[in-house]
């Protein structure tokens, strides 16, 4: 009698939960859209605010009133920093949940893994982060910086007088497709500034490496040889025990100063930032840069964290893959607006040229072939604070190249975005 | 004509270090960095007592300009001309260790310009420690002086240290054309060949200290499964969790001196070890009386069991802490390192962490083989009916002893949040290596897991400058492969007739 009473009531609960859940549906037809970022694994010390961010920016979005009179609803998937799950994450959010476009990814092994997938289901993704460039997809636009909007203008302040005037080069880099391109970009860059092969050093460790005790030593003897800088592609959370290992090891950033590309703000939540002042990094966006856009940016992030409880909301940081989140979901929501529709093809059309104030203080704009953002550059000391500040800065916003010149055969590619294969 | 020149000799004055100090501040504060710059290095060749005070507040990265405290953005350059101009101007200091320190840093950092300064300061030092580092600090100068006799007192001086900056300025003064005296020639080969012998001894000394806390870090890491896994025979995939608990446990330990004794907070390492040691203990005899002594004799149930366990246990973290690192910051005197020879540095943190290891390694020898406790240990993995018939109380054994394996998996992940990162997947990057000591050096013997742990630590450190970090590791491992191929049993075979 009990068993069946229980058993009634199961039934009745489930019955309503479903009636509840189709009436919601019904109720407000939504827009999906998908967030394909690692909540697990060693890229998590960088993506989950990525994700944070997103729900942020969509919250945002939806308090005006949504895209096109609908609410956006964000649908989180974690792929755990497990490369081919990105590709099979991928598909789920395209196939399945049917999202009309896609915000995700930090390694360029995870875009890459993902690409082939967007390619052939026609999807959209916004990639957020700075990366080796060599790739223009009709479906994915980068409001990350390419190399020529990062990379190079960093190893130029590197060889001026300010930087250190830097006559040598340890390229350290974690061992995937972005250090490894931007590494091969960069030689052939300082070898057109006259650096010979004997005073470039490249060094590779896998992901999650946490013995940096034979790379430090080496960059110390390295060094003996003549004023060098430390171009750091290291990713993750490898970071923490590199910076830890060149503390102890007593190498100063006036002797040796490190240059990082993946290193920002939210990295340096995890470590003690006072042996690390005056290291470098170069970015598009900085938490501590002075303007309206971004007093609201950093204010709006703070309360939000501490509203939703996120860990850490007391010391929440912004940082550029997190501008580089924000403006690119407001770009593809004015795009939207202006085509009318979610459609891929028309918001893709409508995505050219769109423009957005973001919070680095410049009015950012999307090319209008090339789907990469015109981006500032700036290069940051690390503060004792775990802050940067911003040491040197371009003027304007750059136009990216996504083909670098210095790699050979990029100057036959076309400068708008066909598909890989 | 004479007029510009005149305009053009008050110019060059006015450029020139200024004769009132009180301006010196005002002076750098509006000038550009260019400028400043300059005025560091004059500053440098020419200290004064007057001006202590404006660098020690440059060296804080202040400025008072008119009683008013201002920030000042410097950058690396500046930084570095401010050590050096700082440099000089402790050299006038009366404390002879403050000179000392400042001459070393001169040795690095001195430029020409200073030279004159350098020569007026080694002929009034006093403290002969002092002096000989200041004169090595004008040696590096006096390399392209024009008397040979001082380039050749100065090559001489440069080939006795075992600096490696002093080999690059040999190797320049070497190539051809620079010297042109063949004596002063003859002196830097024989003091360069001298100061690669002596970098070539801190060379190896340094790879075998990695070597060794490598080896000590995969010994930590190894030790608990020594026991879970070599003597209990529990192919325990939780041990990682155990080494991550012991970790988190420090990060709380940490947290609560923060809060309630900031004053100690020094020492909160030494208070998170038996922390550390109980949390895991109490988690590792929990797993075992709830789920592992159901399981055993079924090596396949408990290796699925107690992965199962690992990722109840990495979840619940994450729901607990977040996914997030988690930032354990080491205390003062776990941070910096002893400078040993000119190109080689023990970090302190690692050098803590050699020492522990061996003291725990001691403890656990102590443990299993001075004690009733071991005893029974020893009796039950080596033939559990007949220790039950001898009144051993087998399953409150094998709950001590899986506690005692989870527990010091504990004290590893103390150590471990010292060098590493600690996060929810921290036992996932150990898992392996600890897996790959302990079948290396033989199931079921403490001596074989502390052999191989330093084996392996220090094969890896021998490889990786040669070949890279990620191909040294591929190597290895297939290393041991074929090891346990020819070998199974490990490097020691526990020797006895029956292992049931």
């Amino acid at each position: 009698m009990k068993r069946r009473s229980l058993l009634k009531a199961f039934t009745l609960t489930a019955s309503i939960a479903a009636m509840g859940m189709t009436w919601t549906v019904q109720a407000a037809e939504t827009i999906k859209v998908g967030i394909l970022h690692s909540l697990s694994g060693t890229m998590a010390i960088s993506e989950t605010s990525l994700k944070d961010m997103a729900l942020m920016t969509i919250d945002e979005i939806n308090a005006k009133g949504g895209v096109n009179g609908k609410l956006l609803e964000a649908v989180v998937v974690d792929p755990a920093s497990n490369w081919p799950l990105f590709a099979e994450k991928g598909r789920q959010l395209l196939t399945q949940d049917k999202v009309a476009v896609v915000f995700g990814c930090w390694t360029s092994v995870s875009r890459k893994s993902v690409l082939p997938v967007f390619e052939e289901l026609n999807g959209l993704l916004f990639y957020p982060v700075q990366y080796e460039g060599e790739e223009m997809s009709p479906n994915v636009f980068y409001t990350g910086a390419a190399p020529n909007q990062q990379a190079i203008p960093a190893v130029e302040y590197l060889m001026s007088e300010d930087g250190g005037s830097a006559r040598r080069f340890v390229l350290l880099g974690t061992d995937y497709v972005y250090p490894r391109t931007t590494n091969k970009i960069l030689r052939a860059f300082l070898h057109s500034k006259g650096v010979a092969d004997k005073d470039i050093e490249e060094v590779y460790t896998p992901f999650g490496h946490s013995d940096y005790q034979t790379i430090v030593t080496n960059i110390k003897k390295f060094s003996a040889g003549g004023k060098t800088a430390v171009i750091s592609t290291v990713n993750g959370d490898s970071n923490v025990p590199f910076y830890k290992e060149l503390a102890n090891q007593g190498l100063k950033a006036t002797d040796v100063p490190v240059i990082a590309f993946s290193v920002g703000e939210e990295e340096l939540r995890g470590i003690d930032t006072k042996p690390l002042v005056g290291n470098l990094a170069a970015w598009n966006y900085f938490e501590s840069v002075h303007n309206p856009v971004n007093q609201k940016f950093v204010a709006d992030w703070k309360a939000y964290a501490k509203a939703h409880n996120l860990p850490g909301a007391d010391k929440a940081v912004t940082n550029d893959p997190m501008e580089a989140t924000y403006v690119g979901i407001h770009m593809w929501a004015q795009a939207a607006e202006q085509a009318k529709s979610t459609d891929v093809d028309k918001v893709r059309e409508a995505m050219a040229g769109q423009t957005f104030a973001a919070p680095s203080g410049y009015t950012l704009t999307m090319d209008k072939t090339n789907h990469h953002l015109h981006k500032p550059v700036m290069i940051g000391e690390i503060e004792d604070n775990g802050q940067f500040n911003v040491v040197w800065q371009t003027k304007e916003p750059i136009r990216a190249q996504p083909w670098s010149p210095y790699i050979p055969g990029n100057d036959k590619k076309p400068d708008y975005a066909v598909k890989s294969n | 004509m004479p007029t510009a020149l005149y305009r053009f000799i008050f110019a060059c004055l006015l450029l020139l270090p200024p004769g009132a100090y009180a301006d010196d501040a005002g002076d750098f504060a509006a000038a550009d960095n260019s400028r400043q710059a300059q005025l560091l290095e004059s500053w440098a060749a020419q200290p004064t007592a007057e001006r202590a005070a404006l660098i020690n507040d440059l060296q804080q990265g202040q400025i008072s300009v008119d009683g008013q405290s201002k920030t000042l953005r410097l950058n690396n350059r500046l930084r570095g001309l401010i050590e050096t101009a700082q440099a000089s101007q402790q050299l006038l200091a009366p404390d002879p260790k403050l000179r000392l320190a400042a001459a070393l840093q001169l040795q690095k950092s001195a430029k020409p310009a200073q030279l004159a300064f350098l020569g007026r300061q080694l002929a009034g030092e006093t403290d002969s420690t002092a002096h000989s580092a200041l004169s090595l600090a004008l040696a590096n100068l006096q390399l392209v002086d024009p008397d040979p006799a001082v380039r050749l007192a100065a090559v001489r001086l440069l080939g006795e240290t075992g600096e490696p900056l002093a080999r690059t300025r040999l190797e320049t003064l070497l190539q051809d054309g620079v010297e042109t005296d063949a004596k002063v020639r003859i002196a830097a080969e024989t003091g360069l060949a001298q100061v690669k012998r002596k970098l070539l001894i801190g060379d190896l000394l340094g790879q075998a200290f990695s070597g060794l806390s490598l080896g000590s870090i995969l010994l930590l890491a190894a030790l608990g499964l020594a026991i879970t896994f070599g003597l209990l025979g529990v192919i325990n995939m939780a041990h990682g969790e155990m080494l991550m608990l012991g970790a988190y446990s420090t990060y709380c330990v940490q947290l609560l001196f923060q809060r309630f004794a900031p004053g100690a907070i020094e020492f909160y390492p030494l208070l998170a070890l038996p922390v550390a040691f109980f949390v895991t203990a109490c988690v590792g005899m929990l797993v075992e009386r709830t789920i592992i002594r159901h399981l055993y004799g079924r090596p396949l149930e408990t290796l699925l069991a107690t992965w199962g366990i690992s990722l109840i246990l990495i979840q619940l973290v994450r729901v607990l802490f977040g996914a997030q690192n988690v930032e354990v910051a080491n205390p003062a005197w776990l941070s910096g390192g002893l400078q040993v020879l000119p190109n080689l540095v023990l970090p302190y943190n690692r050098l803590v962490i050699i020492v522990f290891a061996l003291a725990v390694v001691l403890l656990t020898w102590l443990l299993l083989n001075k004690t009733r406790l071991g005893l029974n240990v020893r009796a039950v993995t080596q033939n559990r009916n007949m220790a039950a018939c001898c009144g051993v109380p087998t399953g409150r054994v094998d709950m001590l002893a899986f506690g005692l394996g989870s527990g010091i998996a504990g004290l590893g992940g103390v150590a471990l949040s010292q060098v590493g990162n600690v996060g929810p997947d921290l036992g996932q990057g150990y898992i392996i290596d600890s897996f790959l000591v302990v079948v290396l050096g033989g199931v079921g013997q403490l001596a074989g897991t502390v052999y191989a742990a330093f084996g392996l630590g220090i094969a890896n450190k021998i490889l990786e400058p040669q070949i890279g970090a990620v191909l040294g590791k591929i190597l290895i491992l297939g290393l041991i492969i074929l090891f346990i191929q020819k070998r199974p049993q490990g490097l020691f075979a526990l020797k006895g007739r029956v292992i049931d």
